[in-house]
């Protein structure tokens, strides 16, 4: 069966040296090969606030990692990571299912859009210029509005 | 706040006469008051609702750190469906709060 992608994301305390986050990433590493996956990008996001405190710290170092395998790879790394004291959050999402839909959403939105202006005789691709600029609000003229608190 | 104020005046403004005006004020109060509410990522054709844009989901998550209802930001039911999955997800990796006091 063809492999499966996950993102991997993972907070190490802020005040971590850079070994110990390389020590990390070679635990890492070596789980994934072992169980025949493989690392497809790698994103260290850095110091970032914490929306909440976790294990009295206000900052995380964030990592993202973008690993192709199988379930049972993820599973595995799960549990090494929990076990891990100084990795204080990870999370494991599955992204190649939604990334297909999204792929098959613009591809049919594209190709809509081209067929529909050929058939109005225009070029396929919107020329500069042409209709509202992006970030302009098209309901600029309606006076109606009223902001309703939220 | 007096309890059943908020409660009643919350609800009548999230719910009366939205879609259906009353009988007697036919339109009226629609057009004086009411704007239609559009579903944001239908119409900025945003496909991918990522729980690491914090900054596309911030505004669904209000101070108190609920998810905005649909009823108010007038998102459609795919969308914040996908919304949804998208805020539980970054309140796991600590990028929105769970609740702010």
């Amino acid at each position: 069966m063809a492999d499966r992608q996950y993102e991997l994301v993972y907070i190490l305390p802020p005040d971590s040296t850079e070994q110990q986050v390389a020590e990390v990433q070679t635990q890492i590493e070596e789980v994934v090969t072992r169980l025949h996956g493989h690392i497809a990008s790698t994103d260290n996001w850095g110091r970032k606030r914490l929306a909440y405190e976790i294990a009295r710290h206000k900052e995380g170092y964030y990592v993202l990692q973008t690993i192709n395998g199988s379930g049972e790879l993820m599973k595995e790394l799960d549990r090494r990571l929990k076990v891990m004291d100084i990795v204080i959050r990870q999370m494991i999402v599955r992204v190649d299912e939604d990334k297909k839909v999204v792929d098959t959403v613009q591809t049919r939105r594209r190709t809509n859009s081209e067929r529909r202006r050929v058939k109005r005789g225009l070029p396929p691709q919107r020329q500069p210029g042409e209709g509202r600029a992006a970030g302009e609000p098209d309901d600029q003229d309606d006076d109606r509005f009223e902001v309703g608190e939220v | 706040m007096p309890f059943g104020q908020g409660r009643s005046g919350g609800g009548g403004r999230g719910r009366g006469g939205d879609k259906k005006p009353n009988d007697k004020e036919k339109g009226q109060r629609r057009t004086l008051f009411r704007r239609r509410k559009v579903c944001k990522f239908c119409a900025d054709k945003i496909d991918d609702i990522n729980y690491k844009d914090v900054k596309l989901i911030g505004p669904f998550v209000p101070e108190r750190g609920k998810i905005l209802p649909r009823r108010i930001s007038g998102t459609c039911a795919k969308h914040q469906r996908k919304l949804q999955t998208a805020i539980k997800r970054a309140r796991q990796i600590a990028l929105i709060p769970y609740v702010t006091e």
